[in-house]
């Protein structure tokens, strides 16, 4: 049996949204290297939606795959609606993570939340 | 697709020599070794006897006898880690000296045994005594042991040292003879896992000066679920299966024949190709070192450059995590380990990186290349080829990389 679902693997191999936005409308660093595990989000918002987002990340597989679906999830959808996302339902929506990469890699939904707080905070929203 | 494998301080592919030995003894040659008054048992009984020359011969244990009833030194076990727990266990268990030495880079095997010591209140027997102290000795930044440490740490009380050979991570040989000798002024037993020097570098336990050695068939060649511990004469070591009387009542349970044959023949095959085989993995080694340091920028080596096992190289890349680097190089079909495969469960980075002094987040990216009789110059040309190239995906992905 694989560690990892076809999904993740599929996301780790292909991912997507790599990169920075360039003059980003808000931008979330989550993690530390100590843990092994770092990522930073940034997005470009549009009509309260999100118009761009991208990942940059140092970590597993799982949190490369993480980081990619969470870009892949959040894309589009209006700012309320990407602060629906979290980390049970980007797992879900990865066929599921193995226990021991459940908290340390599974934070990209963290660093979407903490890029959106940065883009009301800059913008006045509030939280 | 390629399949390089360089993971080999996890297991080695058995020997089709190995493999061929052992398939009569899965099959016809069924024979219980105890059942010594017929045919079939004693035909299996003499099979383990030759095998345990095999295995002494190679370790410099060259006085075991044709009879199996005769003393002899060489003891079979599951593994490295029966061996290990039986070592640290046997020299403590209902003795009254309690006191345990040993580093900070052992196995888990090791460690988590003198730990569950640490805690333990000893058998039922002597439940009164009080549980074990452990000391566990540093080692510097290439993964070597202070002689002075242990002669400060040693007690009257202390009953075992225990100090790996060579580190399965990093491949540091660690001054064993010096450390036995230490020890023996002391009065101690003296233990030292070598399953990863065993069958790669010569390993005489007369001229180590060792009590107690643990190694493992699966790492050189031979198949898994079999090991051995060497058990210097008059050394008084417990039982550590109690039972039907085999091993002269110090490990009981019906052999495994197969295995046993088969650790036999892989010995043999070691001893007869070790010197050449060293040469020409030390020199893999360092084409590959060179090669990736050429090519990929900000890696490191970590352990010892000179005094290591000839065929592993661990290296630390800056801005990179090992479980990627480790999938990525997958893809391309080479298979690598990322710290220890046995902290693969864990999201701790390796305790053997920590202890040498690499930072938490460094340890996190640092990858070990481990080779092999069966790893050839065109294998180590593919991974120089193809790893920048992996790297720099992996670092363009990166948060960290300022590259």
């Amino acid at each position: 049996m694989n560690t990892y679902s076809d999904k993740v693997m599929d996301h780790f191999q292909n991912p997507r949204n790599v990169g920075e936005v360039e003059n980003a409308d808000g931008v979330g660093e989550v993690g530390n290297p100590t843990c092994g595990d770092m990522m930073r989000i940034s997005i470009r918002v549009k009509e309260n939606r999100i118009d761009e987002i991208k990942f940059k990340t140092l970590g597993c597989g799982a949190a490369i795959a993480t980081s990619s679906m969470t870009t892949e999830l959040a894309k589009g959808k209006t700012i309320d609606e990407a602060m629906q996302i979290t980390r049970a339902s980007v797992a879900e929506a990865l066929d599921g993570l193995p226990p021991e990469k459940m908290h340390c890699s599974n934070l990209a939904a963290d660093g979407l939340h903490a890029a959106i707080n940065d883009y009301r905070k800059k913008h006045g929203a509030g939280e | 697709m390629k399949n390089i494998y360089l993971d080999n301080a996890a297991t080695t592919r058995p020997a089709p020599e190995v493999v061929e030995a052992m398939l009569p003894y899965l099959g016809e040659l069924f024979g219980n070794p105890s059942s010594k008054y017929y045919g079939v048992g004693q035909i299996t009984r003499a099979a383990v006897q030759k095998a345990r020359q095999q295995v002494g011969r190679l370790i410099g244990v060259n006085n075991i006898s044709d009879n199996p009833d005769d003393p002899y030194e060489i003891y079979f076990t599951s593994g490295g880690t029966e061996s290990d727990n039986w070592a640290l266990k046997g020299a403590v268990m209902c003795k009254s000296k309690k006191h345990i030495i040993t580093s900070a880079f052992e196995h888990h095997a090791v460690l988590e045994t003198a730990e569950m010591l640490e805690k333990s209140l000893g058998c039922n027997v002597c439940a009164k005594q009080t549980a074990c102290e452990v000391t566990i000795l540093p080692v510097d930044s290439t993964g070597l042991v202070n002689p002075d440490d242990l002669r400060k740490a040693l007690r009257d009380e202390t009953a075992i040292v225990s100090i790996m050979h060579a580190n399965n991570e990093i491949g540091t040989i660690q001054p064993i003879k010096e450390l036995a000798a230490i020890t023996h002024e002391r009065g101690a037993l003296f233990h030292t896992d070598a399953v990863q020097t065993v069958g790669k570098i010569p390993v005489d336990v007369n001229d180590l000066g060792v009590d107690l050695l643990s190694m493992s068939g699966h790492k050189f060649h031979g198949p898994k679920g079999i090991g051995a511990l060497y058990i210097r004469k008059g050394t008084r070591l417990d039982p550590f299966l109690n039972g039907g009387g085999q091993e002269r009542a110090l490990r009981a349970g019906t052999h495994n024949v197969a295995g046993i044959v088969g650790m036999g023949v892989a010995c043999e095959l070691a001893m007869k190709n070790m010197e050449a085989e060293a040469k020409r993995e030390r020199a893999l080694v360092e084409t590959l070192w060179q090669g990736l340091s050429d090519r990929i920028p900000k890696i490191h080596r970590n352990g010892h450059p000179e005094i290591r096992l000839p065929g592993t190289l661990n290296v630390r890349f800056e801005g990179a995590e090992g479980e990627a680097i480790l999938m990525y190089m997958d893809m391309m079909g080479v298979q690598v380990s990322s710290g220890s495969a046995c902290s693969t469960g864990d999201i701790k980075p390796s305790h053997v990186l920590l202890a040498i002094g690499v930072k938490q987040e460094e340890a996190h990216g640092s990858i070990r290349f481990s080779l092999s009789h069966d790893t050839t110059a065109e294998d180590i040309q593919y991974v120089i080829d193809t790893m920048p190239k992996q790297l720099d995906m992996i670092r363009q992905m990166s948060v960290t990389w300022k590259g």
